[in-house]
């Protein structure tokens, strides 16, 4: 595949959303953003669900122009997704659920054992082997979905909604989810991430308010937002082991 | 009018059986799809007020101290005929949900089992006839877990289901249920429901305790009476 399309529907009130099409092609990075409530999770959710006029957005998701002939095998396929959720439900092993994982998935290629060092890179509570999925802690939790679509996943589509939550590092995070060949979509309130895109779609009232590049002025303002991160996250680091500033 | 389709909906207890009932018959509603509906419970049920409220023909039966699903499949005939008197095209049938031995599905009609996501990687295989005899899995609470656990589930399930469609289904925001409505509408009619057949046996009966028994011991059991073995203790 190469590119999807997001066709558009209605917002919250019923009116008709201000664009016609949006076309997302392999390669791009998009930044979700807008206020609570204003329907960024609502448009991954529909493209991850690859709807067709059937949520209540009314929006159709194409993929290379046409409608998938069988929507949950092109899903599985194609896209991977990190939902809000902070927790797993599943009674099972972590070792089991990534080798469940990778069996349905027909990865051949990755290990546990990779999926893990990921995770334990994103989060500082390690996570191993044995532990419960369902008894891991909301960074671990988060930390595991991450590293599960990096290594288990590996779809063209990425669609990620809030990566700044818990504590997760942020950057190896990213960098573990981002990929040059990959369409990713990141809902986001860190303007940090919203400049890392090269573009942006700017939500309200559940509609598709408007697509934005970012401008040649932005990018000087992601450097200071980037030294800004690491600045903070040495503070951060310094407040946790208990040393003063 | 005749009644063409009868969907029966089975699955556990709290797995959301109704929600997505609701909105089915809502998206049927503006289809101009004629429907009518049916909750089977045992004691008591509320559902009614929900389906009530949705315009459609309602009723509920509480099937008290017969099991639910012999008290389904004893009144079957009756429903189906109601529902076409009613002026419904098509009968939604939602089952009481309780133990997982049975199956009220019949040959004829289409059967949907509905699995929560969120009930664990084991519980498919314990749902039984209900779920491999399914000709729709219905995957509900997909809000509430990754796209990772509902993977594994919808893979599980298809280990012991082969040919069944799995669909998964939002309850609260109603994701899923435009493809479920699609599925339906695509399964053939029936010409009629006479000499129809259950999928699967119902279990032997019976025993002391389904006539009212209550005295403990094996000197009051009589009928169909099954010992569990200690052989095999773990």
């Amino acid at each position: 595949m190469n590119k999807i399309t997001v066709i558009a529907g209605t917002d919250k009130n019923g009116e008709r959303e201000g664009f016609g099409q949006i076309d997302m092609r392999l390669g791009e990075m998009y930044a979700v953003c807008g206020a609570t409530g204003s329907g960024k999770s609502r448009l991954i959710k529909d493209i991850e669900m690859l709807v067709n006029r059937d949520s209540v957005t009314g929006r159709r998701v194409l993929i290379d122009d046409s409608l998938p002939v069988d929507r949950q095998a092109a899903q599985s396929g194609l896209i991977a997704h990190l939902g809000q959720n902070m927790r797993f439900m599943l009674d099972i092993e972590v070792g089991a659920f990534i080798e469940a994982h990778l069996h349905c998935r027909g990865n051949a290629t990755a290990a546990v054992g990779d999926v893990l060092k990921l995770a334990n890179a994103i989060t500082q509570e390690t996570v191993i082997e044995s532990d419960n999925l369902n008894a891991l802690s909301g960074g671990q939790s988060r930390a595991l979905m991450i590293a599960d679509i990096a290594v288990v996943c590996n779809s063209p589509i990425v669609l990620i909604d809030e990566i700044e939550n818990a504590g997760i590092d942020k950057t190896v995070a990213l960098k573990g989810l981002l990929d040059r060949n990959k369409l990713v979509l990141i809902v986001t309130h860190d303007p940090h991430i919203i400049l890392m895109a090269e573009k942006r779609i700017i939500m309200r009232r559940g509609a598709v308010r408007a697509v934005k590049d970012r401008s040649v002025s932005e990018l000087a303002v992601l450097d200071e937002l980037a030294a800004l991160y690491l600045k903070t996250s040495e503070i951060q680091k310094k407040l946790r082991a208990g040393e003063s500033l | 009018m005749a009644v063409n389709k009868v969907v029966m909906l089975s699955g556990g207890a709290a797995v959301g059986k109704t929600a997505v009932f609701r909105h089915i018959i809502a998206a049927m509603k503006t289809r101009g799809i004629k429907a009518a509906v049916c909750k089977i419970d045992c004691l008591m049920t509320t559902d009614g007020e929900v389906y009530g409220g949705l315009g459609v023909p309602a009723v509920v039966g509480l099937s008290g101290d017969i099991c639910p699903d012999h008290y389904l499949v004893s009144n079957l005939e009756e429903l189906i005929n109601w529902a076409g008197a009613a002026g419904a095209e098509l009968l939604l049938i939602e089952t009481a949900g309780l133990c997982h031995r049975c199956s009220p599905a019949t040959a004829r009609c289409i059967s949907v089992c509905a699995v929560d996501c969120t009930s664990g990687v084991a519980a498919p295989r314990k749902l039984g006839p209900m779920l491999t005899c399914a000709d729709i899995v219905l995957l509900t609470k997909i809000d509430m877990v990754s796209q990772a656990e509902r993977e594994i589930l919808a893979y599980n399930i298809r280990e012991i289901n082969r040919t069944g469609e799995i669909i998964p289904i939002d309850g609260v925001s109603g994701y899923g249920a435009e493809l479920f409505l699609e599925r339906i509408g695509a399964r053939e009619r029936t010409d009629g429901f006479i000499d129809d057949t259950l999928r699967h046996t119902m279990p032997g009966g019976v025993c002391s305790y389904c006539v009212g028994e209550r005295r403990i011991g094996s000197k009051y059991q009589q009928g169909i009476v099954e010992k569990i073995s200690f052989e095999d203790t773990i």
